[in-house]
């Protein structure tokens, strides 16, 4: 199984930790993992911004970079969905198709593709979940609280693995965080006080980290956390399921 | 009561947020309305088919809208009803201005349209000199307050009840500091009273118009749609043409949607069935386009007007729910006002679809199984073809395009932008930066991955 890693831009240049824990991760679940060297973006900031037509620039590289592989996979829910959507190419339509039925998100892919069990991995603290959005909704690697449906979550699922790890519920399961990409700057106050809220939550129960299968989200909530000089902090999915405390 | 405004939902929505125990108590509110959706909708093991059979019953309308409106239009003339047909707002208000003068009325008694909302038929009435009076309570209280609805079916949501009392201290003479839910509703209720029973006109808004039979069914609480139009002698009923069903058997997956949808009551207490005029009496339908045929014709926006109208979309939305319902500056706010708003003005409204996290949380509660979020974020892409947004935004984003369509320049980029991070905070850890207003800026570290990696191959780690 050949393996590429796609390492979206702002978790190469602020997260990298994600990144390697995603990729030792692998390692270690037998996966032979190729990392591209010149992939940049999904082109997602461009597109929700209205600027899709910009995306061609993008679309090209990433098909340059992850043609050929069994896999794509990515630790951000987020910019796999937009890989999933809106990868195309007026050249080379064929192997933008073939990449969009072949991207995962790296929880749906240790559940879905290499039917993970069981993992080495201790973590001994209570965590909340933050369900993204676009993992959520867009993706479905968990449950949707708006459907009449049975319930599910892949990351879930993969943190109840965890030795010592207790996930703590939340009184809103499924509220977005706010970040919404440039929506964060253009409405300001609501994306603020959205987020503000998405922590409360989980400090209500008591988490001590809190976690999502998405970096964007947890960048949002970090940064409010650490204005309000929280002693909580944010985790990557990766990082955890990466983990081995003693 | 005009909603016209300059501002934008951002600016809007930052004023809202200027009062946080005021958001709290907003989100709060409106998020209890859909749990209340969630344990209604969990009641039905066959919820998600009943939401499929809406929406492929409405792809039916909508791809042979025409000939059900004609089908519809022939059933209510046999009926005795007298059909108009508008082609915009200033048509729709001047049908029901010559209606009222040519039988010399000058007050007339409404229910439930937010179609006369979205016309501003009360503002153009009042230009020419004729009283309306919205008998609903929530609209009454708006009405009053001299403000438009901040939602379709909650219309004065955002007002508390110490402010309804002062809104009825001051124009129905209740008794000063009271702010009983009871005591006040029966207020109103004597008031409106004595306007039913004076009203010769009544006009009301229509949920579902049948083709197959002519009629059309009015969902209320209050049962004031069936006072106005019983008392009155014209009992007008203003539709957009889109609220076309096909069939009577169809009625029914309707009305198990919407009501559980909009307040996550089983039905509304009152499902009115108007088909023929009593004797002496009249029933006008004007079936008013507005826009509406455009929006047909747009192969990605066509289906938002499946919509029925009950606002599931807004209860669950984080960002109306933390911005109101004014902020979104048009009749129809929310997720659903966003993605109908600029196909009826564009430039106007060039702001609604950004005013969204694309949470996508607005197409699952949506009974019809609108795509709602999906058409947000077309509509961004048809805003920026047609030059709607501001040129600083379109010169930085060919800027960010050209960054990440080159791996060089993304790499000295990023590392330019992480030692801007580290050595010089100040110059993104400012007041001008609005991430940084509540939010701290992500700490740079040592190395990107990239960087990592390459070590790690080259056996340094």
């Amino acid at each position: 199984m050949k393996v590429a890693l796609f390492v979206p831009c702002y978790v190469d240049q602020f997260y990298p930790k994600a990144a390697i824990a995603t990729l030792e991760l692998l390692e270690k679940l037998g996966v032979e993992v190729h990392y591209p060297k010149n992939q940049t973006c999904c082109g997602q900031p461009m597109a929700n911004s209205g600027y899709e037509h910009l995306t061609s620039g993008c679309n090209n590289l990433f098909i340059d970079n992850f043609s050929g592989y069994d896999y794509v996979v990515c630790p951000s829910g987020s910019c796999t969905l937009h890989i999933k959507e809106h990868l195309h190419s007026s050249e080379n339509e064929d192997k933008a198709l073939a990449i969009r039925k072949r991207v995962y998100e790296l929880t749906e892919f240790l559940v879905d593709v290499l039917k993970v069990e069981h993992l080495e991995a201790r973590f001994p603290y209570k965590v909340g979940l933050h369900n993204s959005c676009h993992g959520l909704r867009g993706l479905k690697i968990s449950q949707m609280s708006e459907l009449v449906a049975p319930a599910f979550s892949k990351p879930g699922q993969l943190l109840n693995m965890v030795q010592g790890l207790e996930l703590v519920p939340l009184s809103r399961q499924d509220d977005c965080c706010g970040f919404g990409g440039t929506f964060c700057v253009v409405e300001e106050a609501v994306s603020s006080k959205m987020g503000i809220d998405r922590v409360e939550d989980h400090i209500e129960h008591g988490a001590q980290y809190i976690t999502s299968a998405d970096l964007s989200c947890l960048m949002h909530l970090e940064g409010i956390l650490r204005r309000q000089n929280s002693d909580v902090k944010v985790i990557h999915v990766a990082e955890i399921l990466n983990h081995y405390q003693p | 009561m005009s909603n016209v405004t300059e501002k934008s939902h951002a600016e809007l929505a930052a004023a809202f947020n200027k009062d946080e125990p005021r958001v709290d108590w907003h989100d709060e509110t409106l998020w209890w309305v859909r749990q209340k959706r969630d344990i209604q909708a969990h009641k039905l093991p066959e919820w998600e088919l009943l939401r499929e059979t809406a929406s492929q019953i409405k792809n039916n309308v909508l791809s042979n809208l025409s000939g059900y409106l004609e089908q519809f239009e022939a059933n209510a003339i046999k009926n005795g009803v007298v059909v108009h047909w508008a082609a915009d707002a200033a048509e729709h208000n001047k049908i029901v201005h010559q209606l009222l003068t040519e039988r010399g009325i000058n007050r007339m008694v409404k229910s439930k349209s937010m179609l006369t909302e979205e016309c501003h038929l009360n503002e153009y009435l009042k230009e020419q000199g004729l009283d309306v009076i919205d008998s609903d309570l929530g609209e009454r209280i708006v009405q009053l307050a001299g403000e438009p609805p901040s939602h379709i079916v909650l219309p004065c949501i955002h007002k508390k009840k110490e402010e309804i009392g002062d809104i009825f201290h001051e124009h129905l003479g209740s008794a000063k500091g009271e702010s009983d839910p009871k005591i006040l509703t029966e207020t109103a209720r004597q008031h409106l009273r004595e306007v039913f029973l004076t009203r010769r006109a009544a006009l009301t808004g229509v949920n579902f118009a049948i083709a197959e039979t002519g009629e059309f069914v009015i969902c209320t609480n209050e049962g004031n749609a069936d006072m106005g139009a019983h008392l009155a002698e014209i009992h007008i009923a203003s539709m957009g043409l889109e609220k076309i069903i096909p069939e009577r058997k169809h009625l029914g997956i309707f009305l198990r949607l919407l009501t559980r949808s909009a307040t996550g009551q089983p039905i509304t207490t009152y499902s009115s069935h108007f088909k023929k005029p009593q004797e002496n009496k009249q029933i006008h339908i004007i079936i008013v386009d507005n826009g509406r045929s455009i929006q047909l014709g747009r192969e990605d926006f066509r289906n938002s007007l499946k919509c029925i109208r009950c606002g599931a979309c807004m209860n669950t939305c984080p960002v109306y729910r933390k911005s109101g319902g004014h902020s979104y500056h048009t009749a129809i706010a929310g997720p659903i006002g966003s993605i109908l708003a600029p196909n009826l003005d564009m430039k106007k409204y060039a702001d609604l679809p950004f005013a969204s996290t694309l949470c996508g949380s607005c197409s699952n509660v949506c009974p019809v199984k609108i795509d709602i979020h999906d058409q947000l974020y077309k509509w961004r892409q048809v805003i920026v073809k047609e030059g709607y947004t501001p040129t600083a935004k379109t010169i930085a984003m060919k800027a960010m395009a050209i960054t990440l369509s080159s791996p060089a320049l993304y790499r000295s980029g990023g590392k330019m932008g992480r030692l801007v991070f580290k050595y010089a905070p100040f110059a993104v850890n400012n007041k001008l930066n609005p991430w940084y207003k509540h939010r701290e800026m992500p700490k740079a570290p040592e190395e990107s991955f990239g960087e990592w990696y390459n070590k790690r191959k080259e056996g340094k780690k």
